[in-house]
């Protein structure tokens, strides 16, 4: 980016006026950045140390960032083992949700971006704007009655249903995205329209591919509501455990935020990972019009 | 760089006027003239699997909504008309003031949104130190799920033990209930969840805004126009297309928000219902009371609702950018 505005001929005005409001500027900006950074970081900050905290150091807020920290909370939580059972659920159905909704979300579209089909595709997106809760009293009568309410099934259909239109809204931009000249010449070189999808484009796809599914994953980690109905004790995810643990919020605050502070670790550490690929797939689509 | 796309490719396939033309070499055969099953082929499990978890979940709603299902799935069932209609839209205990609470919590949150959202971009739209660690944090908060950042700020704002209190307690003012009183709590989660959104709509600015050209911009500087005139007059009516998208993102997801809700305050939205949306209304309804009609009615009027607001700021989004 700076390059690109290096290059371009200097515009004709007093540069030595401009330059040092500038410089003003910037020391101005660089506060700003810094106490918005901490307005966003602060809160997790104080969530992660309170997982270290005794249960008297976290009920007093005198006790700040500096401690001697403890483990206790930690080794209670694996000695329970219920944490480690619902992250587990969580895993299983996220994984599994999150490959079954690429499999048919990518060839899905790469077919709306190349067969520009916008109309079609756009039917899938209304799966954004239906409020969910619509969807899940149907559902849940339905299941009840052939009796999956509690399974995995249930729980990898429901997460679907979210994560097929992310992944399809995510990968019809990053198919569009993609010079359709690679495509056309391995057609001309005898590739069939399918062989010039998986032999081409899915490849030069991964990165998108990768992105859709992350944020797919995450959004299948972190839902709540479809779980807190559809999963029962043995199928239970993280959010519906950490929902269960809030009414002993009063007598241990410090099990309660070493285990909220566990379920956000993975979504930290991809955010560390991929920062650059979660933006854009977060953003996908947005400045389209 | 991703951001520029669609013009490089379409003036090319403006510039073949029809599929067929008479041309001696070998043009490359278009996608448009491939394989025409294919593209149904690729796109019918999507299709069908989102068809048949919302176009007949739908319907079997609509249904419900005129039958006066109650208590057990298998239970029989009456039909009763617009009942439930009358029912909910007569109620001015739950369902008006969860319309009011609804409406509220969303034009609040999305409106203060836009505005902290709008600041942030243009303070990150050129490139800095530490910029990419910014972003990195910037996309913690939406990634996190729901109920740890409820419990987290459950922990900050708790009354006596808070941090909160604590602050506003050296700062010289008295303590808050926060989320443990009826007038505050929700005002409390629209606190909370523009802390959770605003990098939401920052993401979405600062995407439409590295799209936009630098000339008009630097025209504008040369003409003597000063920084807060280069952003109303050139950066904003430019960026009015992303800023209509992301309204009606945030609106929609706002509109539906449940998780934060229910998790800080539980069934019902608290003793008082003071944070009872929409949302957690029809919920409440449904799996704790088993009013599966008179839930349903509530939900086709809630789904409507949404709509129409996606309509109307579509709608006008249409016309400011025209």
């Amino acid at each position: 980016m700076s390059a690109a505005t290096s290059s371009r001929p200097a515009p004709q005005r007093p540069r030595v006026r401009s330059r040092g409001r500038r410089r003003s500027w910037s020391w101005l900006r660089g506060v700003a950045v810094t106490v918005v950074s901490l307005v966003f970081a602060l809160p997790l900050v104080w969530m992660f140390a309170a997982a270290f905290k005794t249960n008297v150091q976290v009920t007093d807020p005198s006790v700040g960032l500096i401690f001697s920290p403890t483990l206790d909370n930690f080794r209670n939580i694996v000695e329970d083992g219920e944490v480690f059972r619902s992250m587990l659920n969580s895993l299983i159905v996220g994984v599994v949700s999150t490959v079954l909704s690429a499999v048919i979300a990518v060839p899905a579209a790469w077919a709306v971006g190349r067969f520009r089909m916008h109309r079609t595709g756009s039917v899938v997106l209304v799966a954004r704007i239906v409020p969910a809760i619509s969807l899940l009293v149907p559902w849940y009568y339905l299941f009840a009655q052939i009796g999956l309410v509690g399974s995995y099934t249930v729980l990898v259909l429901s997460h679907m249903f979210v994560s097929v239109p992310l992944i399809l809204w995510i990968m019809i931009g990053f198919f569009e995205s993609l010079p359709v000249e690679l495509e056309e010449a391995a057609r001309t070189d005898g590739l069939s329209a399918f062989g010039a999808f998986w032999r081409i484009a899915l490849p030069l796809a991964a990165p998108g591919t990768a992105t859709a599914a992350l944020l797919a994953f995450v959004s299948s980690w972190n839902n709540f509501m479809f779980a807190l109905i559809f999963a029962d004790e043995d199928t239970q995810t993280v959010p519906v455990t950490l929902f269960n643990f809030i009414s002993y919020a009063s007598t241990d605050w410090g099990g309660l935020m070493a285990a909220a502070s566990l379920i956000t670790v993975p979504v930290v550490i991809a955010a560390l990972i991929g920062q650059k690929y979660l933006v854009a797939g977060l953003t996908a689509g947005a400045t389209k019009g | 760089m991703p951001t520029t796309k669609a013009p490089e490719t379409t003036p090319e396939r403006a510039a073949l006027p029809g599929p067929r033309r008479p041309r001696t070499t070998r043009a490359p055969r278009t996608f448009e003239q491939a394989n025409r099953r294919l593209k149904w082929a690729m796109l019918a499990p999507a299709l069908v699997f989102v068809g048949a978890m919302i176009v007949f979940p739908l319907i079997f709603t609509v249904n419900l909504s005129f039958t006066d299902a109650f208590g057990a799935v298998n239970a029989d069932k009456g039909y009763v008309g617009f009942q439930n209609f009358t029912d909910a839209l007569e109620d001015s205990r739950r369902f008006w003031p969860a319309i009011r609470r609804t409406v509220w919590f969303t034009i609040g949150a999305v409106a203060i949104e836009t505005v902290l959202g709008l600041a942030l971009a243009m303070l990150m739209r050129k490139a800095f130190r530490g910029m990419r660690w910014v972003r990195t944090l910037l996309i913690i908060p939406l990634l996190t799920t729901p109920v740890a950042i409820g419990i987290l700020w459950l922990l900050i704002l708790d009354p006596t033990n808070g941090i909160a209190n604590h602050l506003l307690d050296s700062l010289g003012l008295p303590p808050q209930e926060f989320l443990g009183s009826v007038s505050q709590s929700l005002p409390t989660l629209m606190f909370i969840d523009v802390w959770q959104w605003t990098p939401m709509m920052t993401l979405l600015l600062l995407a439409g805004l590295s799209t936009l050209p630098e000339e008009p911009e630097e025209a504008a500087r040369v003409d003597g126009a000063n920084g807060w005139q280069r952003f109303r007059h050139v950066i904003l009516p430019m960026l009015g297309p992303t800023l209509a998208t992301a309204l009606v993102l945030r609106s929609v997801d706002a509109l539906k928000t449940f998780d934060i809700l229910y998790a800080t305050k539980g069934p019902g939205g608290g003793s008082d219902f003071e944070v009872e949306t929409l949302n957690v209304y029809a919920y409440g309804l449904t799996f704790d009371y088993q009013e599966y009609g008179l839930a349903s009615a509530v939900l086709v009027l809630f789904t409507l609702f949404i709509i129409g607001v996606v309509v109307v700021l579509r709608r006008r989004a249409g016309r400011k950018s025209a």
